[in-house]
Protein backbone atom coordinates (compact mmCIF):
# COMPACT_ATOMS: atom_id res chain seq x y z
CA UNK A 1 0.00 0.00 0.00
CA UNK A 2 1.52 3.37 -0.35
CA UNK A 3 0.75 5.93 2.09
CA UNK A 4 0.48 9.57 2.17
CA UNK A 5 2.54 11.12 4.33
CA UNK A 6 1.46 14.32 6.30
CA UNK A 7 3.93 15.68 9.33
CA UNK A 8 3.66 13.13 11.85
CA UNK A 9 5.65 10.27 11.24
CA UNK A 10 6.92 7.25 13.20
CA UNK A 11 10.73 6.53 13.16
CA UNK A 12 12.11 3.14 14.31
CA UNK A 13 15.36 4.00 15.80
CA UNK A 14 17.57 1.50 17.81
CA UNK A 15 14.32 -0.63 17.89
CA UNK A 16 12.11 1.68 19.53
CA UNK A 17 9.43 3.30 17.71
CA UNK A 18 9.45 7.32 18.12
CA UNK A 19 6.61 9.71 17.20
CA UNK A 20 7.60 12.84 15.24
CA UNK A 21 5.90 16.11 14.24
CA UNK A 22 7.97 17.37 11.15
CA UNK A 23 7.85 18.95 7.89
CA UNK A 24 8.57 16.66 5.15
CA UNK A 25 11.89 18.29 3.77
CA UNK A 26 13.37 17.53 7.23
CA UNK A 27 16.94 15.96 6.81
CA UNK A 28 17.08 12.62 9.18
CA UNK A 29 19.86 13.84 11.20
CA UNK A 30 18.44 16.77 12.67
CA UNK A 31 15.15 14.55 13.30
CA UNK A 32 17.00 12.50 14.87
CA UNK A 33 19.20 15.26 17.15
CA UNK A 34 16.41 17.42 17.86
CA UNK A 35 13.04 15.33 17.93
CA UNK A 36 14.58 12.18 18.93
CA UNK A 37 17.27 13.44 21.19
CA UNK A 38 19.76 11.02 19.96
CA UNK A 39 23.05 13.32 19.57
CA UNK A 40 25.62 10.71 19.08
CA UNK A 41 25.55 11.01 15.43
CA UNK A 42 26.80 14.50 14.61
CA UNK A 43 26.58 17.19 11.24
CA UNK A 44 29.93 17.63 10.24
CA UNK A 45 30.01 19.31 6.42
CA UNK A 46 26.27 18.30 6.06
CA UNK A 47 26.89 17.76 1.81
CA UNK A 48 27.82 14.03 2.19
CA UNK A 49 31.34 14.43 2.09
CA UNK A 50 32.67 13.64 5.80
CA UNK A 51 30.44 10.61 6.97
CA UNK A 52 29.88 12.13 10.57
CA UNK A 53 26.73 11.98 10.31
CA UNK A 54 26.56 7.74 9.28
CA UNK A 55 23.65 5.75 10.52
CA UNK A 56 22.64 2.33 9.17
CA UNK A 57 18.57 2.35 7.12
CA UNK A 58 18.01 -1.76 7.32
CA UNK A 59 21.56 -2.44 7.91
CA UNK A 60 23.00 -0.46 4.70
CA UNK A 61 25.17 3.00 5.60
CA UNK A 62 23.25 6.00 5.01
CA UNK A 63 24.36 9.93 5.26
CA UNK A 64 21.53 10.99 7.04
CA UNK A 65 22.10 14.77 6.49
CA UNK A 66 21.25 14.33 3.02
CA UNK A 67 18.42 11.75 3.59
CA UNK A 68 14.53 12.40 4.36
CA UNK A 69 13.28 11.63 7.49
CA UNK A 70 10.50 10.50 5.72
CA UNK A 71 11.43 8.44 3.44
CA UNK A 72 13.09 6.31 6.83
CA UNK A 73 9.53 5.59 8.02
CA UNK A 74 9.05 1.70 8.35
CA UNK A 75 12.99 1.06 7.93
CA UNK A 76 14.99 0.62 11.11
CA UNK A 77 17.56 3.28 11.69
CA UNK A 78 20.56 2.25 13.89
CA UNK A 79 22.37 5.04 15.17
CA UNK A 80 25.98 4.84 17.78
CA UNK A 81 23.43 4.83 20.43
CA UNK A 82 21.91 1.59 19.29
CA UNK A 83 25.47 -0.29 19.58
CA UNK A 84 26.07 -0.69 23.11
CA UNK A 85 23.99 -4.13 25.00
CA UNK A 86 23.55 -4.84 27.98
CA UNK A 87 25.62 -2.03 29.45
CA UNK A 88 28.59 -3.14 26.96
CA UNK A 89 30.85 -1.74 24.24
CA UNK A 90 30.13 -3.41 21.42
CA UNK A 91 33.69 -4.99 19.83
CA UNK A 92 34.56 -1.68 17.67
CA UNK A 93 33.86 0.87 19.99
CA UNK A 94 35.96 -1.34 22.55
CA UNK A 95 38.80 -1.77 20.02
CA UNK A 96 39.00 2.28 18.76
CA UNK A 97 39.66 2.89 22.35
CA UNK A 98 42.16 0.56 22.67
CA UNK A 99 43.89 0.82 19.59
CA UNK A 100 43.89 4.45 19.48
CA UNK A 101 41.43 5.37 17.13
CA UNK A 102 39.80 8.05 18.67
CA UNK A 103 41.56 11.29 19.30
CA UNK A 104 38.68 14.31 19.18
CA UNK A 105 35.95 11.52 18.63
CA UNK A 106 33.97 13.70 16.31
CA UNK A 107 34.32 11.28 13.24
CA UNK A 108 33.66 8.14 15.85
CA UNK A 109 30.05 7.82 15.55
CA UNK A 110 30.15 7.51 12.15
CA UNK A 111 33.19 5.47 11.83
CA UNK A 112 31.62 3.30 13.77
CA UNK A 113 28.65 3.02 11.52
CA UNK A 114 30.20 2.30 8.02
CA UNK A 115 32.74 -0.13 10.05
CA UNK A 116 29.00 -2.05 11.18
CA UNK A 117 27.43 -2.11 7.87
CA UNK A 118 31.14 -3.11 6.12
CA UNK A 119 31.92 -6.38 8.81
CA UNK A 120 28.20 -7.40 8.12
CA UNK A 121 28.59 -7.88 4.45
CA UNK A 122 32.77 -8.78 4.88
CA UNK A 123 33.12 -10.24 7.85
CA UNK A 124 37.13 -11.01 6.58
CA UNK A 125 37.71 -8.33 4.87
CA UNK A 126 41.39 -7.29 3.66
CA UNK A 127 42.77 -3.98 4.58
CA UNK A 128 41.86 -2.30 0.60
CA UNK A 129 38.01 -3.80 1.93
CA UNK A 130 38.17 -1.74 5.02
CA UNK A 131 39.51 1.07 3.22
CA UNK A 132 36.74 0.86 1.03
CA UNK A 133 34.36 0.63 3.56
CA UNK A 134 35.16 3.42 5.54
CA UNK A 135 35.78 5.70 2.12
CA UNK A 136 33.14 8.31 3.41
CA UNK A 137 34.40 9.03 6.68
CA UNK A 138 37.09 11.55 7.35
CA UNK A 139 38.98 11.82 10.27
CA UNK A 140 41.31 14.75 10.78
CA UNK A 141 42.94 13.62 13.90
CA UNK A 142 44.46 10.15 14.05
CA UNK A 143 45.76 9.56 9.79
CA UNK A 144 43.61 6.34 9.93
CA UNK A 145 46.02 3.73 10.39
CA UNK A 146 44.89 2.55 13.99
CA UNK A 147 41.39 3.28 12.95
CA UNK A 148 41.95 0.66 10.02
CA UNK A 149 43.85 -1.39 12.97
CA UNK A 150 40.46 -1.38 15.26
CA UNK A 151 38.43 -2.55 12.42
CA UNK A 152 40.41 -5.68 11.91
CA UNK A 153 40.44 -6.62 15.15
CA UNK A 154 37.00 -6.25 15.40
CA UNK A 155 36.71 -8.22 12.49
CA UNK A 156 38.71 -11.18 13.98
CA UNK A 157 36.93 -10.88 17.21
CA UNK A 158 33.11 -11.32 15.71
CA UNK A 159 34.83 -14.54 13.74
CA UNK A 160 35.55 -15.61 17.14
CA UNK A 161 39.44 -16.13 16.64
CA UNK B 1 5.09 13.14 0.51
CA UNK B 2 3.86 9.87 -1.04
CA UNK B 3 5.80 6.77 -0.18
CA UNK B 4 4.36 4.92 -3.53
CA UNK B 5 4.49 1.13 -3.39
CA UNK B 6 3.33 0.69 -7.34
CA UNK B 7 4.52 1.96 -10.19
CA UNK B 8 0.60 3.01 -11.07
CA UNK B 9 0.64 5.24 -7.79
CA UNK B 10 4.36 6.92 -8.62
CA UNK B 11 3.06 7.83 -12.15
CA UNK B 12 -0.26 9.14 -11.05
CA UNK B 13 1.55 11.71 -8.36
CA UNK B 14 4.40 12.37 -10.85
CA UNK B 15 1.13 13.42 -13.37
CA UNK B 16 0.04 15.66 -10.35
CA UNK B 17 3.38 17.58 -10.49
CA UNK B 18 5.20 15.37 -7.62
CA UNK B 19 9.21 14.98 -8.38
CA UNK B 20 10.22 11.41 -7.81
CA UNK B 21 12.99 10.93 -5.51
CA UNK B 22 14.65 7.71 -4.91
CA UNK B 23 18.27 7.94 -2.72
CA UNK B 24 17.84 12.04 -2.65
CA UNK B 25 21.98 11.95 -3.44
CA UNK B 26 21.44 14.78 -6.09
CA UNK B 27 17.92 16.49 -5.21
CA UNK B 28 18.46 16.49 -1.49
CA UNK B 29 21.76 17.79 -1.24
CA UNK B 30 21.11 20.19 -3.48
CA UNK B 31 18.69 21.82 -1.97
CA UNK B 32 21.02 22.24 1.20
CA UNK B 33 23.11 23.87 -1.00
CA UNK B 34 20.67 26.47 -1.95
CA UNK B 35 20.69 25.26 -5.60
CA UNK B 36 16.92 24.39 -5.59
CA UNK B 37 14.76 24.15 -3.41
CA UNK B 38 13.25 20.90 -2.16
CA UNK B 39 10.05 20.42 -4.28
CA UNK B 40 6.72 21.01 -2.40
CA UNK B 41 5.52 18.07 -3.64
CA UNK B 42 7.44 14.76 -3.22
CA UNK B 43 6.63 10.97 -4.50
CA UNK B 44 9.17 8.17 -2.80
CA UNK B 45 9.61 5.65 -5.47
CA UNK B 46 12.72 3.53 -4.13
CA UNK B 47 10.39 1.01 -2.87
CA UNK B 48 8.62 0.13 -6.17
CA UNK B 49 9.56 -3.50 -6.47
CA UNK B 50 9.56 -3.60 -9.99
CA UNK B 51 12.44 -0.34 -10.43
CA UNK B 52 14.28 -2.84 -8.15
CA UNK B 53 15.28 -5.33 -10.59
CA UNK B 54 18.15 -6.71 -12.66
CA UNK B 55 16.57 -8.97 -15.50
CA UNK B 56 18.28 -10.72 -18.46
CA UNK B 57 16.57 -10.75 -21.49
CA UNK B 58 16.70 -14.29 -23.62
CA UNK B 59 18.88 -12.90 -25.88
CA UNK B 60 21.47 -11.60 -23.61
CA UNK B 61 20.90 -8.09 -22.82
CA UNK B 62 19.71 -6.75 -19.66
CA UNK B 63 17.21 -4.37 -18.20
CA UNK B 64 17.92 -2.61 -15.06
CA UNK B 65 14.79 -1.01 -13.06
CA UNK B 66 15.53 2.89 -12.75
CA UNK B 67 16.21 2.20 -9.00
CA UNK B 68 18.51 -0.05 -9.00
CA UNK B 69 21.41 1.40 -7.13
CA UNK B 70 25.22 1.69 -7.54
CA UNK B 71 26.34 -0.58 -4.91
CA UNK B 72 24.13 -3.70 -7.07
CA UNK B 73 25.23 -3.08 -10.10
CA UNK B 74 28.83 -2.97 -8.58
CA UNK B 75 28.36 -6.40 -7.46
CA UNK B 76 26.12 -8.09 -10.01
CA UNK B 77 28.45 -10.98 -11.48
CA UNK B 78 26.62 -10.59 -14.67
CA UNK B 79 27.04 -6.76 -14.97
CA UNK B 80 30.53 -6.94 -13.71
CA UNK B 81 31.35 -10.05 -16.13
CA UNK B 82 29.52 -8.53 -18.91
CA UNK B 83 29.09 -4.96 -19.06
CA UNK B 84 31.70 -4.00 -17.16
CA UNK B 85 32.42 -0.69 -17.91
CA UNK B 86 29.38 0.09 -16.27
CA UNK B 87 30.10 -1.58 -13.34
CA UNK B 88 33.71 0.44 -13.24
CA UNK B 89 31.43 3.59 -13.41
CA UNK B 90 29.39 2.64 -10.51
CA UNK B 91 31.88 1.46 -8.31
CA UNK B 92 33.37 5.17 -8.34
CA UNK B 93 30.65 6.54 -7.51
CA UNK B 94 31.18 8.26 -4.16
CA UNK B 95 31.07 6.11 -1.17
CA UNK B 96 30.21 2.88 0.16
CA UNK B 97 26.66 5.07 1.15
CA UNK B 98 26.48 6.98 -1.94
CA UNK B 99 26.30 3.95 -4.32
CA UNK B 100 23.56 2.02 -1.24
CA UNK B 101 21.36 4.93 -2.03
CA UNK B 102 22.25 5.97 -5.33
CA UNK B 103 20.42 4.98 -8.18
CA UNK B 104 20.77 4.11 -12.09
CA UNK B 105 18.06 6.36 -12.84
CA UNK B 106 18.52 8.53 -10.35
CA UNK B 107 21.94 9.02 -12.08
CA UNK B 108 20.65 9.25 -15.69
CA UNK B 109 17.55 11.74 -15.03
CA UNK B 110 20.02 14.03 -13.02
CA UNK B 111 21.94 14.84 -16.50
CA UNK B 112 25.12 16.17 -14.80
CA UNK B 113 27.97 15.86 -17.72
CA UNK B 114 30.18 14.47 -15.26
CA UNK B 115 27.40 11.50 -14.35
CA UNK B 116 29.87 8.46 -14.54
CA UNK B 117 27.45 5.77 -15.33
CA UNK B 118 26.46 7.78 -18.47
CA UNK B 119 29.76 7.28 -21.48
CA UNK B 120 29.46 3.31 -20.22
CA UNK B 121 25.88 3.54 -20.97
CA UNK B 122 26.74 5.36 -24.12
CA UNK B 123 29.36 2.72 -25.85
CA UNK B 124 26.95 -0.41 -24.41
CA UNK B 125 24.57 1.20 -26.71
CA UNK B 126 21.57 1.67 -23.85
CA UNK B 127 18.00 3.17 -24.13
CA UNK B 128 15.95 4.90 -21.81
CA UNK B 129 12.41 3.50 -20.90
CA UNK B 130 10.00 6.69 -19.81
CA UNK B 131 6.97 5.96 -18.79
CA UNK B 132 3.44 8.33 -18.05
CA UNK B 133 0.18 7.45 -17.31
CA UNK B 134 -0.53 7.79 -20.48
CA UNK B 135 1.87 5.56 -22.15
CA UNK B 136 5.60 4.35 -22.52
CA UNK B 137 8.63 5.19 -24.94
CA UNK B 138 12.14 4.45 -25.35
CA UNK B 139 14.30 7.10 -25.64
CA UNK B 140 18.31 6.68 -27.00
CA UNK B 141 20.69 7.34 -24.22
CA UNK B 142 22.16 9.70 -26.81
CA UNK B 143 19.00 11.71 -27.26
CA UNK B 144 18.16 11.44 -23.05
CA UNK B 145 20.45 14.79 -22.09
CA UNK B 146 19.74 17.87 -23.65
CA UNK B 147 21.73 19.78 -21.38
CA UNK B 148 23.27 20.21 -18.24
CA UNK B 149 20.98 18.69 -16.32
CA UNK B 150 18.10 18.44 -18.88
CA UNK B 151 16.31 15.82 -20.15
CA UNK B 152 14.03 15.17 -23.57
CA UNK B 153 11.24 13.63 -20.88
CA UNK B 154 8.28 15.12 -20.30
CA UNK B 155 7.27 16.57 -16.85
CA UNK B 156 5.04 13.40 -16.63
CA UNK B 157 7.44 11.11 -17.68
CA UNK B 158 9.38 8.62 -14.94
CA UNK B 159 12.32 6.93 -15.85
CA UNK B 160 11.20 3.24 -15.19
CA UNK B 161 14.44 1.31 -17.09
CA UNK B 162 17.70 1.20 -18.33
CA UNK B 163 18.20 -1.48 -21.39
CA UNK B 164 21.36 -2.38 -22.77
CA UNK B 165 21.66 -4.99 -25.70
CA UNK B 166 23.35 -8.17 -25.48
CA UNK B 167 27.14 -7.66 -25.95
CA UNK B 168 28.40 -9.11 -29.20
CA UNK B 169 31.00 -11.85 -28.86
CA UNK B 170 34.72 -11.39 -28.15
CA UNK B 171 33.78 -7.29 -26.90
CA UNK B 172 34.77 -5.50 -23.98
CA UNK B 173 34.12 -2.36 -22.19
CA UNK B 174 35.90 -0.49 -19.34
CA UNK B 175 35.32 3.00 -17.56
CA UNK B 176 38.41 5.06 -16.53
CA UNK B 177 38.30 8.06 -14.94
CA UNK B 178 40.54 11.17 -14.08
CA UNK B 179 40.17 12.01 -9.94
CA UNK B 180 42.22 13.38 -7.78
CA UNK B 181 41.48 11.25 -4.49
CA UNK B 182 40.32 7.84 -4.15
CA UNK B 183 36.21 8.22 -2.54
CA UNK B 184 33.44 11.13 -2.94
CA UNK B 185 35.30 12.07 -5.94
CA UNK B 186 33.44 13.99 -9.24
CA UNK B 187 35.58 12.96 -12.33
CA UNK B 188 37.72 15.43 -13.69
CA UNK B 189 37.09 13.73 -17.19
CA UNK B 190 36.24 10.56 -18.04
CA UNK B 191 35.60 7.86 -20.73
CA UNK B 192 34.12 4.98 -21.66
CA UNK B 193 35.30 2.72 -25.10
CA UNK B 194 33.59 -0.57 -26.00
CA UNK B 195 36.20 -2.75 -28.11
CA UNK B 196 35.31 -6.15 -30.41
CA UNK B 197 37.58 -8.09 -31.61
CA UNK B 198 38.08 -10.01 -35.06
CA UNK B 199 39.32 -13.19 -35.20
CA UNK B 200 42.97 -12.06 -35.08
CA UNK B 201 42.81 -10.12 -32.37
CA UNK B 202 42.35 -7.10 -34.17
CA UNK B 203 39.67 -4.42 -33.83
CA UNK B 204 36.33 -5.24 -35.45
CA UNK B 205 34.36 -1.87 -33.60
CA UNK B 206 34.84 0.35 -31.57
CA UNK B 207 33.33 2.82 -29.40
CA UNK B 208 33.82 5.80 -27.10
CA UNK B 209 32.47 8.32 -25.11
CA UNK B 210 33.39 11.19 -22.88
CA UNK B 211 32.49 12.66 -18.89
CA UNK B 212 32.61 15.79 -17.90
CA UNK B 213 34.27 17.77 -21.47
CA UNK B 214 30.94 18.87 -23.05
CA UNK B 215 27.50 19.96 -21.81
CA UNK B 216 26.51 16.69 -22.10
CA UNK B 217 27.79 12.92 -22.00
CA UNK B 218 30.16 13.32 -25.70
CA UNK B 219 29.81 10.53 -27.58
CA UNK B 220 33.45 10.55 -30.12
CA UNK B 221 32.32 10.43 -34.07
CA UNK B 222 34.59 9.57 -36.67
CA UNK B 223 36.07 6.15 -35.41
CA UNK B 224 34.33 3.56 -37.61
CA UNK B 225 36.92 3.95 -40.26
CA UNK B 226 39.30 2.18 -37.68
CA UNK B 227 38.29 -1.42 -37.79
CA UNK B 228 40.60 -3.80 -39.18
CA UNK B 229 43.66 -1.91 -37.52
CA UNK B 230 45.46 -3.06 -34.21
CA UNK B 231 44.53 -2.50 -30.97
CA UNK B 232 47.51 0.08 -30.39
CA UNK B 233 46.34 1.80 -33.56
CA UNK B 234 42.80 2.26 -32.01
CA UNK B 235 43.47 3.40 -28.79
CA UNK B 236 46.32 6.02 -29.92
CA UNK B 237 43.65 6.82 -33.15
CA UNK B 238 41.32 7.32 -30.31
CA UNK B 239 42.71 9.13 -27.74
CA UNK B 240 43.49 11.46 -30.40
CA UNK B 241 39.85 12.32 -31.41
CA UNK B 242 38.65 12.34 -27.71
CA UNK B 243 41.39 15.11 -27.06
CA UNK B 244 39.77 16.92 -30.59
CA UNK B 245 36.51 16.37 -30.05
CA UNK B 246 36.20 17.53 -26.43
CA UNK B 247 34.59 21.19 -25.44
CA UNK B 248 35.81 21.28 -21.99
CA UNK B 249 35.13 24.35 -19.54
CA UNK B 250 37.59 25.34 -16.98
CA UNK B 251 36.25 25.55 -13.22
CA UNK B 252 37.72 24.76 -9.89
CA UNK B 253 38.20 21.32 -10.91
CA UNK B 254 40.62 21.18 -13.85
CA UNK B 255 41.01 24.55 -16.57
CA UNK B 256 40.16 23.12 -20.09
CA UNK B 257 43.47 22.55 -21.73
CA UNK B 258 44.23 20.10 -19.18
CA UNK B 259 40.91 18.52 -19.33
CA UNK B 260 41.44 18.36 -23.07
CA UNK B 261 44.83 16.67 -22.46
CA UNK B 262 43.73 14.54 -19.76
CA UNK B 263 40.54 12.98 -21.72
CA UNK B 264 42.50 11.79 -24.41
CA UNK B 265 44.85 9.82 -21.90
CA UNK B 266 41.59 8.14 -20.50
CA UNK B 267 40.21 7.49 -23.80
CA UNK B 268 43.36 5.00 -24.52
CA UNK B 269 43.60 3.75 -21.19
CA UNK B 270 39.54 2.85 -21.77
CA UNK B 271 39.82 1.18 -25.04
CA UNK B 272 43.54 -0.63 -24.16
CA UNK B 273 41.26 -2.23 -20.74
CA UNK B 274 37.94 -2.70 -22.69
CA UNK B 275 40.64 -4.81 -25.67
CA UNK B 276 42.07 -6.55 -22.80
CA UNK B 277 38.41 -7.68 -21.59
CA UNK B 278 37.30 -8.16 -25.23
CA UNK B 279 40.60 -10.92 -25.31
CA UNK B 280 39.02 -12.68 -22.24
CA UNK B 281 41.19 -11.10 -19.55
CA UNK B 282 39.29 -10.48 -16.24
CA UNK B 283 40.42 -7.08 -14.87
CA UNK B 284 38.27 -6.58 -11.69
CA UNK B 285 36.02 -3.80 -11.12
CA UNK B 286 37.13 -0.87 -10.91
CA UNK B 287 39.63 -0.79 -13.92
CA UNK B 288 40.63 2.55 -12.29
CA UNK B 289 41.78 0.40 -8.81
CA UNK B 290 43.13 -2.35 -10.83
CA UNK B 291 45.12 -0.64 -13.24
CA UNK B 292 46.41 2.12 -11.06
CA UNK B 293 44.65 4.88 -13.13
CA UNK B 294 43.27 7.77 -10.96
CA UNK B 295 44.23 8.57 -7.43
CA UNK B 296 46.79 5.92 -5.88
CA UNK B 297 46.62 4.49 -2.47
CA UNK B 298 48.64 5.84 0.55
CA UNK B 299 51.49 3.25 1.55
CA UNK B 300 49.65 1.48 4.21
CA UNK B 301 50.91 2.68 7.52
CA UNK B 302 51.90 5.49 5.87
CA UNK B 303 50.73 8.76 7.64
CA UNK B 304 47.69 10.39 5.18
Amino acid sequence: MSQSLDRDLVLTVNGIAYPVSVDHGRNLLSVLRTEVGLTGTKEGCDDCECGACMVLLDGQPVNSCSYLAAQAVGREITTVEGMVRDGELHPIQRNLLEEGGVQCGFCTPGMIMSATALLARTPDPTDEDIRIGLSGNLCRCTGYAKIIAAVRRTAADLRGE
Amino acid sequence: MLIASTLDDALAAVAAGARPIAGGSDLVVGARHGKAPLPASLVAIDRIAELQTVTETADGGLVLGAGVSHHVIETHPVITGHFSGLADASALVGSPSTRHVGTIGGNVMNGSPAMDTGAPLVVLGATVELRSTTGTRTVSIGDLWTGPGRTAAAPDELCVAVHLPAPPPRSGSAYVRLEYRRAMEIAVVGAAAAVTLDADGDVASISVALSAVAPTILAVSGLTGLAGRSVADVAAAAAEAAAEQARPISDLRASDRYRRHTVGVMARRAVEAAARRAAGETIAVPVNRALGIGAVAATPGAPS
